[in-house]
This record gives structure tokens, sequence and C-alpha cells, in this order.
């Protein structure tokens, strides 16, 4: 299905980002940019909404909407086309990074309001959302890695968005070059999965089947192949193994996942609360995206997904540890990102894969709800943002209060918010997980565990965020304790004590959206085991969408217990849509178990069990977050913690510095000022000397050197008399 | 008797070789000009033979082209002997000899 609308999506932005480049720099006129890059956007918005909900949109239709714009390469066999393409999971994507990228960009126009940079700042967003909604909608591994370079590059120049300012610039290189770490992954898992097609017959690296243009899907070839089994030499061995882990690579770096999760808190501390959103809302989470996109290549390789979620929940507990000390507003909610993230991939590696895509949109709504109050908070105390020096904001922004209850509730998991539906089904899967991807039963207890334990921690700081910033004494004019990261904005404010007061309009709007959507969003991926307790309508809306689009982990035959249920619940066949069998880009998988999609009551008593548990956990967390900090907001916490279990000083001594001593000892002062300058210094001397002797030829007499150039021309003459005699004896005949 | 390319090349190589010595030999700039100008007209004389001999115009173009390069080449090196010997008042080449070491 053809449609020429969909690069109106993507090129909108860009063109936005070019008025307000060219035009916008010289007229200067803040109405005038902010409505350019808002309209541009907007404009998206629309598109997207419309492409995907029309009568036979991309979320209805099985057919991917496509967008053949032009043939970009093509090289012997390997193709890769300019093409775009909105199937249900871009879909899904594309509006939700349109209308949170919308919000954002409104939100903007009054946080940035009277800053120098304001044509600047607006052209990058509008890049930015270029580059994301070309890395969403590509419908080849090559495209969207153009996108991720894309975001990666206006990244930096948001994180680096204050000039002046001394903590921006480094952090901007260091997201920057994390980034890089992670794209070696990605473009060599790219290069590995052309070859894995090529040796299969049909080299490609698109994600769809494109009759139109011969193309065919290399997720389907992929998806023909035989499941790697269970081995960690599979990982080195160049197989769909190794493809999945050089991917999962890229989407560490871009995901802020361990090890490269450094860069995202360090992000948030230079940029503006709005960039530092844009890259929590959107950003971050195309490494899910990617992961989920390639779930036919996840699911042959169960060692892969293991790995996946064993980082997974690894990172979202250890961020979750380290986010309940830090001091900063939006430092507190950057460890929270990267530990929901660390949620996502879990869940992508136990292979709940439309869980994971859940979490990303109710994260989306409730993150951005939290970062943008927390952008309106720092507004509203004139650039203030170490939590230390608030509290009792209640007053003060009655609104940015409410609405981030709303988002406080959310990403707790409080019943009705959103962030309770998405966090509850993937615990519930993760605890039922297959033996597929876990060698051993116990581990998918372990990481059940773990993924409890962070969510309890999860309510434990977001209700100490909650609490120091909005309850309790005001603590404006207190002395400052920790020198680290406060007042870094803006020195004229030392130690003035002044009211703080609620945003403006364009800025509380976005709040009331964002915290609506974060209460209700939820509701659109109710679970079966919930909603039938109500009696309403039994039906997943969100799970019926997306689940034709991924792939499902096989069953395995061997599995234990009563799991073989379970995972007939886990891995829903491909349904069918308007009577037609629904496509999956990767093609069914051989043993999928047949069987109802309605589960059986014992899972789903089980199951409403783990709701139960899940409200408990939300609820345990807020009480014990409520007790430790209500009385005693500034408590000393653990110093390890503080220090983020000193990462950065382990990554500066083990990595940084020996690169920086083996580059200024080694590579400058022995290669650098040895060898190439030696040699460039060199040849400058033996030039001098050699000139020193050939001087002397200068004789200064015109008749010597007449005689040079006579003794030349002889010499070169006999030469060619001497070997070309034969070309004179013909003329001479 | 017929005039034979050979005889062409041959008084070429004398008036060159006289010219040659001309210009080695020659104290006097006016002398080792007028030599240098024999160099070119014997180049001259045997581009017009080739001409004829291969029944190929091209080799007259060179020698317009030659011909029209001798006379900007006069003219520039008659300016500089003038301006040599009013700074010299002599016309000894061995005395221009300053850019020596």
């Amino acid at each position: 299905m053809q449609n020429n609308l969909l690069s109106l999506i993507i090129f909108a932005p860009l063109a936005g980002a070019a008025i307000n480049w060219l035009v916008g720099r010289r007229l200067r006129n803040e109405q005038f940019i902010g409505i350019v890059a808002c309209a541009s956007v907007g404009l998206s918005t629309v598109t997207a909404f419309f492409l995907a909900f029309k009568p036979d949109g991309a979320l209805r239709a099985t057919q991917p909407i496509m967008d053949h714009l032009w043939t970009w390469i093509q090289v012997g066999s390997f193709r890769a086309d300019f093409g775009l393409a909105m199937d249900r999971l871009s879909g899904i994507y594309a509006l939700f990074v349109t209308f949170v990228g919308l919000l954002i960009h409104i939100f903007a126009t009054g946080y940035m309001h009277g800053d120098r940079g304001y044509y600047r700042f607006f052209a990058y967003l509008n890049l930015f959302m270029f580059a994301m909604l070309t890395l969403v909608l590509a419908d080849n591994f090559l495209l969207m890695f153009v996108g991720w370079e894309g975001v990666g590059l206006c990244s930096y120049l948001l994180i680096g968005f204050y000039l002046d300012k001394d903590e921006a610039a480094p952090a901007a290189k260091k997201a920057f070059i994390a980034n890089r770490v992670g794209d070696w992954g990605f473009i060599l898992g790219v290069m590995l999965i052309f070859f894995l097609t090529s040796a299969a017959g049909h080299g490609s690296i698109s994600f769809f089947n494109k009759p139109a243009q011969d193309v065919t899907s290399a997720l389907a070839v992929i998806g023909n192949m035989q499941p790697d089994v269970f081995n960690w030499h599979a990982i080195f061995a160049g197989g769909i193994t190794s493809v999945a882990v050089l991917l999962f690579i890229g989407a560490i770096g871009k995901s802020a996942q361990i090890p490269l999760f450094v860069w995202l808190p360090d992000a948030m501390a230079g940029a503006t609360p709005v960039s530092a959103l844009i890259h929590v809302a959107t950003m971050v989470t195309a490494g899910v995206y990617m992961v989920v996109r390639c779930s036919a290549i996840y699911t042959h390789a169960p060692t892969a997904m293991f790995v996946v979620a064993v980082i997974g929940a690894a990172t979202a507990l250890f961020a979750a540890t380290i986010g309940i000390a830090q001091n900063d507003i939006k430092k507190v909610l950057a460890y929270s990102t990267i530990s929901q993230l660390g949620y996502m991939f879990l869940a992508c590696g136990v292979g709940a894969f439309v869980p994971a895509i859940f979490h990303v949109m109710t994260h989306a709504f409730f993150k951005a709800q939290l970062f943008l109050g927390s952008g309106s908070v720092i507004h509203g105390m004139h650039n203030e943002q170490d939590m230390r020096r608030m509290g009792g904001l209640r007053k003060y922004l009655p609104v940015t209060w409410l609405t981030m209850c709303a988002g406080w509730l959310a990403i707790c998991g409080v019943p009705i918010f959103a962030g309770f539906f998405s966090k509850d089904q993937i615990l519930w899967k993760v605890w039922v997980a297959g033996q597929f991807s876990l060698p051993n039963p116990l581990f998918a207890k372990g990481l059940w565990f773990v993924g409890a334990l962070t969510a309890v921690l999860t309510a434990i700081y977001m209700t100490r965020l909650m609490v120091m910033t909005f309850w309790g004494k005001e603590r404006f004019d207190v002395a400052q304790t920790d020198d680290d990261n406060s007042q870094v904005n803006n020195p004229d404010h030392h130690h003035e004590r002044h009211t703080p007061h609620e945003s403006p309009l364009s800025m509380t709007i976005p709040l009331v959206v964002l915290a609506v959507l974060s209460t209700v969003g939820g509701l659109v991926g109710v679970p079966y085991a919930i909603s039938s307790m109500t009696g309403g309508h039994p039906e997943n809306y969100f799970e019926q969408t997306l689940s034709p689009v991924v792939s499902p982990v096989p069953s395995n035959s061997e599995t234990g217990e009563a799991s073989t249920n379970e995972l007939t619940w886990l891995s829903p066949r491909p349904q069918s849509i308007d009577g037609r069998p629904a496509v999956a880009p990767a093609g069914e998988s051989p043993n999928v178990a047949t069987g109802g999609e309605t589960p059986g009551p014992e899972e789903v008593s089980q199951e409403r069990l783990f709701a139960l548990i899940s409200i408990a956990i939300a609820l345990a967390g807020i009480g014990i977050g409520w007790l430790m900090f209500n009385s005693q907001p500034v408590r000393q916490m653990p110093r390890l913690l503080e220090n983020k279990y000193y990462v950065d000083e382990i990554y500066d001594t083990a990595i940084i510095n020996p690169i920086e001593d083996t580059s200024r000892e080694g590579l400058w002062k022995i290669f650098d000022l040895g060898v190439i300058d030696g040699i460039v210094n060199g040849l400058g001397r033996v030039v001098t000397y050699l000139a020193r002797v050939v001087r002397y030829l200068q004789i200064g007499f015109v008749r010597g050197y007449a005689a040079i150039i006579l003794a030349g021309a002889l010499i070169i003459i006999g030469y060619f008399a001497y070997s070309g005699a034969n070309v004179l004896r013909l003329l001479v005949r | 008797m017929t005039p034979q390319l050979s005889w062409y090349l041959a008084l070429s190589a004398m008036l060159f070789t006289i010219g040659v010595l001309g210009v080695l030999i020659k104290r006097n700039v006016i002398s080792m000009f007028m030599c240098i100008e024999l160099m070119l007209n014997s180049v001259n004389l045997t581009f017009v033979a080739f001409s004829s001999f291969f029944r190929d115009v091209s080799g007259q173009l060179f020698v317009f082209i030659v011909m029209t390069v001798a006379a900007a080449e006069a003219a520039v090196g008659l300016g500089i002997i003038i301006a040599i010997f009013r700074n010299r008042e002599s016309l000894d080449v061995d005395d221009a000899s300053s850019l020596r070491l």
C-alpha cells in the first residue's frame, strides 16, 4: 500500500528546522519561530494520526503503508532504499513520538522564552523530530541507522545547547562517544544480517517484503532459518545470535543500559529539561523499538535474549538504587528513565515484546509528564534544580503539583494509572517466562524478583522526589550543603529569597494533557485477566494490535510444570484481522502452540494474584518513601549510592585515563611529535641540506646556464636517438 | 636534383648548432640574442620541412606560433637588455652575474 503522505511526517519537521535556521535566525521573532516549529510538528502529528487511524490505516490494515521515495544505494545484490513504512509497530511509535513531541514543542515555547538561542533551539528540536521519525519509519536497517545517527547528532547539539555552561560540552561529548560505542555494534550487526541473508539466497537489509522493488524482508529470511540453540559460544559464532547481540550493543548505547548508561544522567544535567525530556520520551526508546522490530531475530537467538533480559534487569535495579540518592531533580528522573528502560529490555528478553512496547508508550506519557513537571518546577524556582532547596511547593505551583501527582502515581504503578498495567504485565510475563531463553526456570523467578525489587525502589525514590519537592517545609534559603550541582545555571540568583511562581499557560497545558494521558493511557492495554473482572470489554486492544507484527517465542516441548499453558498465553498466534490472517514480518514460528487466545482459569487467577502483588509493591514503596522522607526530607543517603557507585570514576581510571595517557605520552609525544613531525621536519631538513650542495651549480654566468641546458638537451636527444633509432631510420628512408 | 628532406634537416641542424655555439661563445648580449633567434628559426625550418614532407599543415601552424612567441620574447628580451645596459653601461653578459652566490 503506497501512500506519499507518509513522507510528509518526516519532512515537515525538516522543513521547520530549515526555516527556523535560515529565516528565524534573522527575524529573531519568538512568535514566528515558535509557530513554525509547532506547526511543522503539528502537521506531522495530524498526518501520523490520519494514516494510523483511517479506515485502512496502519493500525487496522494487515499490510504496512509504504512510501518508496528513491533507491538510495544499489551495489551488486546490496540494496538500500530511501523508503518509509508504517506498520502497526512503527505506527504506534510514530503516534506517540509526534504527539509527545508536539507537546514538548509547545511547552518549550514557554520554557525557552527570552533565550538568545531561541531559533537554534527550535531548529535542533525540529531536526531531532525529523531524525527520530526517520528512525521509526525507515523500512530498512540502513535508513534506520541514518535516523539513529541523526538523533545522536541532535542529542549532541541539544545537550551542548548552552554554549556558555561548563558541564554542557563534556556531557554532550560523553553522550556522543557512548553512543558511538553502541553504533559500532549496530552497524556490524547490519552487515552480518546482510551476509546471513545473502548466504540464504536473498541478500537484504529490509524490514518488509517489497514486491515492487523485488526486495525480500531480511527479517522473514532470518525468520525462516533454524533457530540457534542456547549456547554461549553462539554469541561469537557469527550466526543469528551474533547478529542479535551486536544489535543489542547498539541498543545498549542508545537506550543507556549497563555498561553505557553513563551518558544519560550527564546529558540531563547539562541540558534544559525540555531537551532532556525529548531524549527520555523518544530517543532512548529507540533501542527498544529496534529490538522489538527485530523480534524475528531475537526469537531465533535464545542466548541473546537471555543477555538482553539479564542486562535489562541489572540496569533496572542498578539505576533505581542510584536514583534513590540523587538530589538533582532531573538526575533522579534520568536514573529513573534508565531503570524503566531496563524494564523494557527485561520484557524483551523474556519474549514479552508487546508489554515492552506498551511500557514504552506509557513511560513516554508519564515520564514526559514528570520531566515537564520538573521543568516547570525549575522554571518556577528560577533555575534551581537541587531538591534540598525546594519543599512545600504545593501551594505555589498547584497545577504542576496536581499533574505531577498523576505522573508519580503512574510510575509507581498505582492501579488505573498508566504505569500499572504495563509494569504489571511485564512482571507477570517475566514470572511465567518459558525456558526458551532462560537456561533454568529459576532464572524467571530471579528476574521477577529483581523486577519487583526495582518496582519498590521506583516507588520509594519517586515518593522521595515528590515529598522533597512539594511537601514539607520551604527550604528555599537554606544554605547550600553540597556544591556539586546546584545553582549552576544562574549565578545571579545566589542566596536571594524569591517566591516560586506558577508557569505560563503554554507550559501548563501540555502538563495537563500528559497528566490525563498518564492517568488513562494504560486503559488501551488492559490484560484479559483484569478486564474480565469488571465484565467490560474483554479485549486487550494494544496487544491485539501489536501481536501480529512481533514474532512469538517458540515454545519448548520439554517445558516443565504448568508453563505450557502459560506459553500459549504468552505467545498468541497471529490473529486474523478482518477475516484474513495477519502477516507477521517474520513469518510464523513453526511450533507456536495451538490453542485459544483466552487463557485458562488458573492463569487468570494467578495473574490476578500478581496484579495484587504489583499493587502491594507500589503501595509499599510509596508508604516506605513517605515514612522515610516526609519527616526528614533532607536525609543523608548512602555515600556509595549518592556517588553513583563511582561508575564514572571507575570508567575514568579503567578506560578514559589510560586512553588519555596513551594518547598524550604515546601517540602525541612519541608518535605525533616523533614520527609524524619527524618525517615532515626531516624532509624539510633533507631538502635544505641538498639545496646547500646544489646551489653551487648556480654559477651566475648566463653562458654557464646555457651550457647546462645544452648538455641536458643533448642527453635527452641522445637517449631518444639511441632508443628510438628505429623511428629515425623509418623517417630517413 | 630535387631538394630532399634530409637537406633541410641538415641545414636546420647546422643553423641550430651555430646558434648554440653563438650563445655559448659570444659575450655580447645582442649577439647572444640573435643566436637565440637563429635557433628558433632553424626549428621553424624543421617544422616547415616536415610539414611539407608529411603533407600535414599543422607543422606550419606551429611555425606561426613559434614566430609569435619569438616576437614577444624579442620584445621582452630587448627590454631586459636595455634595462641592464642602463644599469651597468655594458653589454657583456659576464658582468650581469650578481645572482651568483
